[in-house]
């Protein structure tokens, strides 16, 4: 702390700078706030009170817009899109956290000849467009029969993923070379090993994996646009992408689709803060 | 045995890496309508995408969003980041308001600025309205806030500005980074007399070097195959072909046009241009990127 008669020779500066700081931070923070809560917002409104500027903030909240999309003619068809959408995570997330550990701790904590450069590759693949491959895998798909059918957005995590098997290796690196080869001398097998003490010790870097697999598996359009064919087999994405084309002006009934989609992530948000940073710090982007 | 637990990657990266990656190439040689076998056809997809109108087009408006979404979404998250790292009370929640719109999902974001950006009921246009008016009272102006998403010239930087919203994930990476930062470096930056700008050009900018690369490197990459929000916001690229990007028009002559030997050179075009760019920023960046501990891991 410096000495009381140095503040007082500077006292504007002292008080200016942290008033402004916060000043900055609260208009900033309403800038990019307010088109979040004009989408929860406008969902609960009544079409009356939509279209009004400046907009109304306290109001008796309706819920019309989402009677009308649990409608079960509604041309979005809500809890259909979330059971596929659901089923579809629910493959993604295990399939990927399964195969992701497995192919990890093969990387991390085995010795075998090619390994390292294995490893390099997959780090470069990290970097293909996905839209190199896109062209090819639909020509496989297509042979297989699969076309209009969950298994192309389900069976590809079943062989892990690149960025979740790198964020798994470098936890498994951590765990103590002891831990591991007291078992081996015990007569564990790798698998046991690997099952036993390994996945136990990671659940904080599989909960993330699994919640970034969840989010991609969510959010995940094209692969959704190219495969699913019948309504009742849409996601909630490309449910909500082919309702704002049918239904461009129904604001409410819009937002109200969007908050749906959107309001399962922000809760899972608020349960996972430390797990989303984690997986952020891998990813780069959102998932 | 290890070859054992790599098995599902060796499998998944030969069905859906390394085969697709070669079959790709192949058919980028042929012209090919999915219900009839590959046609050898030489090196004509390529000679025919040099003359492609719109594929000069497609490229023309994706490199307009990369260099302006990328630059502007680092400078945006730096500048949040810097402002949070101060001391701040309750920044724990300004970093949750800042992070929050990063989460939505892209479509659900992609149908709630449809309605921002619309010109007569957008809440974007009601405020701009009375800064128009306003600027219109000056002599011989007559400002008029634009139509965003209708507008050719407008579409693309309506976007641009869409995707800044959502800068909220990389700045918390540089945040994080900041944080990192050894306080030490600016006390002795302190004793130097250094000002503030001289603290972040030459402290603070160095020590976070290798996540803003890391970030370029994502960003570019990320932007180059922008395609949901124009097949949603702008129904296949319009108005006219403003929004007609890389990634929408192979995906259009794919699955649209049925010319999948064509989109095929598209994507191979396009993944070498990835790799290319990739290698150039490595190289570009390589003596600004600062790695503690010498960086030869």
């Amino acid at each position: 702390m410096s000495p009381s008669y140095l503040n007082r020779r500077r006292p504007p500066a002292r008080l200016i700078a942290p008033l402004l700081t916060h000043a900055v931070a609260i208009a900033l923070s309403a800038v990019f706030l307010f088109p979040f809560l004009w989408l929860l917002t406008s969902a609960l409104k009544p079409n009356a009170l939509l279209k009004q500027w400046p907009p109304v903030w306290v109001f008796a909240p309706t819920l019309e817009h989402f009677h009308s999309l649990f409608d079960p003619d509604s041309a979005f068809r809500f809890w259909q899109f979330l059971a596929n959408t659901l089923f579809i995570c629910a493959v993604t997330v295990s399939g990927n956290i399964l195969a992701s550990a497995m192919v990890a701790y093969g990387f991390a904590r085995l010795k075998w000849p090619g390994r390292d450069i294995l490893f390099y590759v997959m780090l470069g693949t990290m970097m293909v467009p996905a839209q190199t491959m896109m062209i090819p895998v639909f020509v496989l798909f297509r042979k297989l029969g699969w076309i209009d059918t969950f298994l192309p957005l389900t069976v590809p995590a079943l062989f892990g993923n690149a960025f979740f098997i790198f964020m798994l290796r470098q936890f498994f690196r951590t765990i103590p070379r002891d831990l591991l080869d007291a078992a081996r001398v015990d007569g564990h097998g790798e698998i046991a090993i690997w099952w036993h003490i390994v996945m136990p010790l990671s659940v904080p870097a599989l909960a993330v994996v699994g919640l970034f697999a969840f989010l991609n598996a969510w959010n995940d359009f094209i692969n959704p646009l190219i495969y699913l064919l019948d309504e009742t087999r849409y996601t909630l994405s490309l449910g909500l992408a082919m309702f704002q084309g049918q239904y461009e002006t129904q604001y409410g009934s819009l937002m109200a689709a969007s908050a749906l989609m959107t309001c399962p992530i922000v809760v899972l948000f608020f349960f996972t803060q430390r797990q989303f940073i984690e997986g952020i710090k891998l990813t780069g982007i959102k998932g | 045995m290890g070859l054992f637990f790599v098995s599902p990657y060796l499998i998944g990266f030969t069905l859906f890496m390394a085969g697709p990656l070669i079959a790709s190439f192949c058919f980028s040689f042929t012209r090919y309508d999915i219900f009839n076998p590959p046609k050898w056809n030489a090196l004509n997809n390529f000679a025919e995408l040099a003359h492609d109108r719109l594929f000069l087009v497609s490229i023309g408006n994706t490199a307009f969003y990369t260099l302006f979404s990328v630059p502007l979404g680092m400078a945006v998250a730096f500048a949040l980041a810097l402002l949070l790292n101060r001391k701040l009370a309750a920044r724990p929640v300004f970093r949750t308001l800042f992070f929050l719109p990063s989460i939505v999902p892209l479509v659900a974001s992609a149908v709630l600025w449809v309605w921002v950006f619309n010109s007569q009921y957008g809440y974007l246009n009601w405020a701009l309205r009375p800064v128009c008016d306003l600027l219109s009272l000056l002599p011989g102006v007559d400002a008029r806030p634009p139509n965003w998403l209708q507008s050719p010239s407008w579409a693309k930087p309506a976007l641009v500005i869409m995707s800044v919203w959502g800068v909220g994930g990389t700045m918390v990476l540089y945040l994080a980074a900041l944080q990192d930062v050894p306080k030490t470096l600016y006390e002795v930056a302190d004793l130097d007399g250094a000002s503030a700008w001289q603290k972040v050009r030459h402290v603070t900018l160095p020590m976070i070097s290798p996540i803003l690369f890391f970030t370029l490197v994502m960003g570019l990459i990320a932007a180059l195959q922008v395609f949901t929000q124009a097949y949603i916001m702008t129904k296949g690229g319009q108005p006219g072909v403003s929004t007609l990007f890389y990634c929408l028009y192979l995906f259009q002559n794919a699955f649209e046009y049925f010319r999948l030997g064509y989109a095929s050179a598209m994507a191979w075009i396009l993944f070498v241009f990835i790799a290319v760019i990739t290698v150039i920023v490595f190289k570009a960046t390589g003596r600004f990127v600062y790695y503690e501990g010498g960086g030869d891991e």
